[in-house]
């Protein structure tokens, strides 16, 4: 197997807030190969969406990465010059967010939108971008794509712009996409269809994609393998159905636990106790020892180091029994 | 568009008629202008002959009812002072003030948004905070203040510009403006600079305040997702944006500074609009007054339609409105 399209180590990224320093990612790893899908699972505030946008260095003050390595093909990305990065993104890597209402700019029409991505990576002429736009929506599934382009943003649905955004950018045929939580905020018949095509795309080019949610359902419908994020740090990582079949953090049992779907029609809902913590204020251990039914008092002493079980990791003192199922 | 277009004409249609009531009835309600104009020994029957051959004996319904039939007819009454047409002595003075305002306009824009654009990217920067403390004297300091300081520094210590006065003017399409000559212009930038002071704070804090908010929003994090280059990013993505509330505020306020450069004018002695409404005021010139203020009534009214226009320019999501409306 070749090397990594995108090799994250030890990364460590910070907000200076009234508060003090906040670790919002705190010492992730990870490695995404050649048409790998990986989900990387968390609540909010896990520090998940912020691990993609430091990847396209796209994290603004008061935010900084502290430390740590993101490759790219081999390439290291952290410290490399704002105009050498600005070449990778849309180029080799891209991303597409949440609200497909917003990611789009209400007064630019779609063509314009889509061709001046090209250009700013290629010399070609405005004909062929056109062109070549015109190809990418009827791959991403628009019909009448060459009406389309002349439309804005407000005058297509939720998943149709969605679909532009994921077509602009896979425009350039990046090796990486990071997907942040990019049918949130669709209908679920709409989200279906998007994941896959999206699916199909980035196997049809060798895009390895990052999908991040909280959505465990997609995670398991779409990802090969699945990373979850609890107060900044990877707590559990595998291929997705043993991860998925038998977890073995606490965190990952609770949470597949509390998922809908897993609870008897008329019983009250499982959840997790307690709320996520805050992150300028971290217990000395494991972070979700306060959280967890497992926890005993090496818990809250310091926090647990990764242990590696052939293609799994997870980030615990006392993990669920194996052959646990939930 | 075209249904549009009718309903906004006849809404139009309806402000100016309510202004022309109001405007007629309470200027007839200030004063007698018998009193100025006849020689203060005039007695009782030259007094009333003079009310007499200006109409002002008739009852107040019919002056009104003469007035909306002469208006309907394009004759908004003859100055008492002057004895002439009263929109012929404004027409004869407004290139004046109109060159005067949209100087002043193209001034507040290219300073304004600049500096604001800037000091909304660079919010904490010591340049941006020096141009938001300048905002403020631009805010506050008073407009004839501000023409007079200009006035002894730039004409008085360096005489590097005229005090005062229009300049010397050419003909476009037949009419008179200054602009076009170099001499001509050195008349205008005094007092356009002093007009356009408080309308280039006002852009500078639209500007800003838009920039700071595009900025956040999620397109722009997608295009620098795309990788464009910065100033593609703020010269299309952010500016398009922000120019929405620019052009709106900028319309509204074209329509006041041609209305009232009253205190500009007087400052600067420029023979514009603003002098000639000062000047019948102090005369109880009624005709001139009530057309002045009919003359503004129709030029906000046409101001704010093109506004509406640009605005469907720069927003698709307003054309939309309009097309289904």
């Amino acid at each position: 197997m070749s090397g990594p399209i995108l090799s994250i180590h030890d990364l460590k990224v910070e907000f200076g807030t009234r508060q003090g320093v906040v670790k919002a990612v705190d010492g992730v790893s990870l490695n995404v190969y050649r048409g790998e899908v990986l989900g990387l699972v968390g609540e909010s505030g896990s520090g998940k969406s912020v691990t993609g946008l430091s990847i396209l260095g796209l994290i603004d003050p008061p935010g900084r990465i502290a430390s740590g390595s993101i490759k790219l093909e081999g390439q290291e990305l952290i410290g490399l010059p704002e105009h050498e990065l600005r070449r990778l993104r849309g180029e080799r890597m891209a991303m597409i967010f949440q609200d497909p209402m917003t990611t789009l700019n209400p007064v630019l029409r779609i063509d314009t939108q889509m061709i001046e991505t090209i250009r700013a990576h290629e010399k070609v002429s405005e004909k062929a971008a056109r062109s070549r736009a015109e190809e990418a929506l009827k791959r991403v599934g628009i019909p009448s794509p060459a009406e389309r382009l002349l439309t804005y943003p407000h005058q297509l649905s939720g998943g149709m712009r969605q679909r532009v955004a994921i077509a602009i950018a896979l425009l350039m045929s990046p090796a990486l996409l990071v997907a942040d939580e990019p049918t949130t905020a669709l209908d679920v018949t709409i989200q279906s269809q998007i994941i896959a095509e999206v699916q199909q795309l980035c196997a049809e080019t060798g895009t390895a994609l990052i999908w991040i949610t909280h959505d465990l359902a997609v995670v398991a419908g779409l990802a090969d393998r699945i990373a979850v994020m609890y107060a900044g740090r990877i707590v559990e990582e595998g291929d997705v159905d043993p991860v998925l079949d038998h977890p073995r953090h606490p965190y990952t049992y609770g949470l597949l636990g509390s998922a809908p779907s897993n609870n008897r029609r008329g019983e009250k809902l499982a959840q997790i106790p307690g709320m996520t913590p805050s992150l300028a204020n971290l217990p000395p251990g494991c972070a979700f020892a306060p959280r967890c039914a497992f926890a005993q008092e090496d818990c809250r002493v310091v926090p647990p180091a990764l242990t590696h079980a052939g293609s799994r990791a997870w980030r615990c003192f006392h993990p669920v029994p194996d052959r646990e199922t939930v | 568009m075209l249904a549009y277009l009718i309903r906004r004409v006849g809404q139009a249609l309806l402000v100016i008629a309510a202004m022309a009531t109001i405007v007629f009835l309470s200027i007839y309600a200030v004063g007698n202008p018998v009193d100025i104009l006849a020689n203060p020994n005039a007695d009782a029957k030259e007094m009333a002959e003079i009310s007499a051959r200006l109409g002002l004996d008739k009852p107040l319904w019919e002056q009104f009812g003469l007035f909306v039939w002469n208006a309907l007819h394009g004759d908004l009454g003859r100055s008492f002072v002057f004895n002439e047409p009263a929109l012929k002595l404004i027409i004869q003075r407004m290139p004046a003030t109109l060159e005067l305002a949209f100087v002043a306009l193209i001034m507040s824009i290219v300073i304004g948004i600049p500096l604001g654009v800037w000091a909304g990217l660079k919010p904490d920067a010591w340049s941006s905070r020096t141009i938001m403390s300048g905002s403020i004297l631009g805010f506050s300091l008073p407009n004839f203040w501000i023409g007079l300081m200009l006035i002894l520094l730039f004409a008085v210590q360096l005489k590097w510009l005229p005090s005062g006065g229009r300049g010397p003017t050419t003909n476009l399409f037949g009419i008179p403006v200054s602009f076009l000559s170099w001499e001509g212009l050195r008349y205008l930038l005094l007092p356009a600079f002093t007009l356009a002071l408080y309308k280039a704070a006002l852009v500078i804090r639209l500007s800003r305040s838009g920039t700071r908010e595009a900025v956040l929003q999620d397109y722009v994090r997608f295009a620098r997702a795309k990788g464009l280059s910065p100033t593609r990013i703020v010269l299309v993505h952010v500016l398009k944006n922000i120019m929405i509330p620019v052009v709106t505020i900028l319309g509204l306020e074209l329509g006041s500074m041609i209305a009232f450069a009253v205190v500009t004018e007087t400052v600067f002695a420029y023979p514009g609009m603003g002098k000639l409404l000062i000047d019948s005021i102090g005369r109880l010139d009624r005709p001139v007054i009530v057309a002045y203020l009919m003359m503004v009534v129709v030029i906000f009214v046409v101001i704010n339609l093109i506004v509406d226009l640009l605005y469907a320019a720069l927003d698709p999501r307003v054309r939309l409105q309009e097309s289904e409306g």
